[in-house]
């Protein structure tokens, strides 16, 4: 049957591989995720690799060469240091106000965009929120910086009102993060929505329950899986940042700016490295902890 | 029936979306009790029209009167009628228990009751046992029985079935139709259900209301409607219908006006009997088959007029097998039918 196939088969080595990979699941498979596979071992766990592995060295105090010894001395200094405790739980709470922030922001905006508006006006909105991850990061930090500093556009608007702008620190640090991933969380939120059909909400109207018990006991638990979702975006992305709080943190320290000054200034790129293993920890205990809302189906 | 009291009323109801009109005027009234169907092909505005007395759309005009009170400024969750949707609607999120005790949870009544009352209704829909299951671990009918018992609970004065049936397969839906049809007896409510399906139509409703372009075209009985239909839309909707009109009535019938006889009600003969002389209580034409669709339990003749124009006659295959009618393809015969089963119809209401 198949020397009969091969025989009848016409043409040039184009279609004969065709007809290889065709046949064979497991060669097509792997020619498929050979490239992509190579990269995410290589580069992407490998550097992770890298980066456990360097975090366990020191650094020779007089020269600043690193010493290739396994050591516990990093994380023993991370661990004991109060200083860098506070910053860890500082960054902590930062990316969660961040996340809490945003979703309350997001939310609304998601709902309104998937149940409220035409189709059309949709799309529309769609752009709107995608245009501002055009513009660069740096742009938008610094534009947030303009605006917060002390003859800035905030204070302007406060001042009539007898306040004054919170000005570059903490504050100004949460206000430009929620800025910067609020796209990240209105976009899993709205394709969660768009997903819950409307005659559920019919179902609820129709069965007595008014338009809060509707959103609390239909929406809410529906979309939530959606939330925690957006969450992982905008805490992940928040705890890792470092270039905000330069730019707008005025003298305050998260754990982003430790790494960034252990590789500067400090040149303790062993240090850095057992720094840096914090918020990849974080992530992970979130990740276990949000794997059963449903949230990863969500991504 | 007309002295009953009406459980929903439609009075001049018109509903436009933008430019375009859904609905172009409908008086209608539902008696209580009644097992009442709204038939159309899409885009009748037969679903509009329910979900206006839900109270998920508002008309443009006119008012809607559930058991004699105006509900036509008032939301879903202030009316005494409930839905099944066409999707069912399930909350995904909850167990089929939770699920029907949303409507009484919402409603404050307590948990006891609330529990018995549910559990009542599970049974009803013959689902006792199904409590704790999720919606998406159910098949189509059981799904279709859980968003009946949900709405059912409420015990509303009507029910709204959007083509209940449509989502399943042909058997589950005989089954279902008999079931909602002694469900219906059970309870007592009002059920008030749109289909596009004119035997589902025939078969359950009390009453029938023939929607075309947004209009009503008949209201009546399963039998008024398809033996006496108002209009050509009807005969031509509900059930096949042979339209005798023009110069062929006149040559055939005697007079002039566009007439329909059902299919069934026509007698074909072949072979010997051609030239037998029919009663004189029947018309008759001789023509030849063009076609012949063997369905099973009938057989559809398809018949070329030697006056012109086509009729299609329906017969049981009560002596004949698929051998014997598949021959007379091609064949010449006669046609005849009584007298009183040709009906004029009224081509100036129709569409």
């Amino acid at each position: 049957m198949s020397a009969v196939n091969e025989v009848s088969t016409p043409g040039g080595p184009v279609r004969r591989l065709a007809g290889l990979l065709h046949r064979r699941p497991g060669l097509r498979l792997s020619a498929l995720l050979a490239a992509p596979l190579l990269w995410l071992v290589v580069a992407y766990l490998g550097a992770l690799g890298a980066l456990l592995l360097s975090a366990f060295w020191t650094t020779n105090v007089f020269t600043g060469d690193i010493v290739k010894q396994f050591s516990t001395q990093n994380f023993h200094d991370l661990i004991t240091g109060e200083v860098y405790r506070r910053i860890a739980l500082r960054s902590i709470g930062v990316a969660a106000l961040v996340t809490v922030i945003d979703a309350v922001i997001a939310f609304p905006m998601a709902l309104c965009m998937a149940k409220l508006t035409s189709p059309r006006a949709q799309r529309w909105l769609v752009i709107a929120i995608l245009t501002p991850l055009w513009a660069s990061y740096l742009v938008k930090a610094y534009a947030w910086r303009v605006m917060l500093s002390g003859e800035g556009l905030v204070h302007w608007a406060l001042e009539p009102l007898g306040m004054s702008g919170a000005g570059y620190g903490l504050t100004a640090v949460i206000i430009t993060l929620a800025y910067l991933w609020l796209p990240f969380m209105i976009l899993p939120i709205y394709a969660g929505l768009e997903r819950l059909p409307n005659s559920l909400l019919d179902a609820s109207a129709d069965l007595g329950a008014s338009t809060f018990r509707t959103f609390r006991a239909v929406i809410w638990p529906i979309a939530f899986p959606a939330v925690v979702a957006g969450s992982i975006f905008t805490f992940s992305l928040s705890l890792g940042d470092f270039i905000s709080v330069k730019i707008v943190g005025g003298k305050s320290q998260l754990i982003g700016n430790v790494v960034y000054d252990n590789i500067g200034a400090a040149n303790n790129l062993p240090f850095a490295a057992a720094v840096a293993t914090v918020p990849v920890a974080v992530m992970v205990i979130y990740l276990v902890a949000v794997r059963r809302t449903g949230a990863l189906e969500n991504l | 029936m007309n002295t009953e009291r009406a459980a929903v009323t439609l009075c001049g109801v018109r509903k436009a979306f933008g430019s375009v009109t859904a609905v172009a005027g409908v008086d209608l009234e539902v008696y209580d009790g009644e097992f009442f169907a709204m038939l159309g092909p899409s885009g009748s505005g037969k679903t509009t029209v329910l979900r206006l007395i839900a109270g998920f759309e508002r008309p443009t005009e006119g008012t809607v009167h559930l058991g004699g009170r105006d509900v036509t400024g008032l939301a879903p969750f202030e009316r005494d009628a409930n839905t099944v949707f066409q999707d069912y609607a399930l909350f995904p999120h909850m167990n089929v228990l939770a699920n029907v005790e949303y409507g009484l949870k919402v409603k404050k009544v307590p948990k006891a009751e609330r529990r018995r009352r549910a559990r009542e209704a599970l049974a009803t829909v013959r689902l006792d046992g199904y409590e704790r299951r999720r919606p998406g671990q159910l098949s189509g009918g059981q799904r279709q029985r859980v968003a009946l018992a949900r709405a059912l609970v409420n015990r509303p004065k009507v029910l709204l079935l959007d083509e209940p049936l449509g989502a399943l397969d042909l058997k589950l839906r005989e089954e279902m139709q008999v079931e909602l049809k002694s469900i219906q007896r059970q309870v007592g409510i009002t059920f008030l259900f749109v289909t596009h399906d004119q035997q589902e139509a025939l078969t359950m409703s009390d009453r029938i209301a023939v929607f075309n372009a947004g209009r009503i075209e008949q209201v009546g009985t399963p039998a008024e409607v398809y033996e006496r239909p108002a209009s050509a839309f009807v005969a031509g909707f509900v059930g096949t219908s042979n339209l005798i009109a023009g110069a062929v009535a006149e040559k055939l019938l005697g007079r002039d006006g566009v007439y329909s006889v059902r299919p069934e009600k026509i007698r074909v003969l072949a072979g010997a009997d051609l030239s037998a002389d029919v009663s004189g209580e029947e018309h008759s034409a001789t023509g030849t088959v063009a076609d012949v669709v063997y369905a099973g339990a009938a057989t559809r003749f398809v018949v070329d007029l030697d006056v012109g124009g086509r009729l299609v006659a329906l017969q049981q295959n009560l002596w004949t097998s698929s051998m014997d009618v598949l021959e007379l393809r091609h064949e010449r015969v006669r046609l005849a039918w009584r007298r009183e089963h040709e009906f004029p119809i009224d081509v100036a209401g129709g569409d």
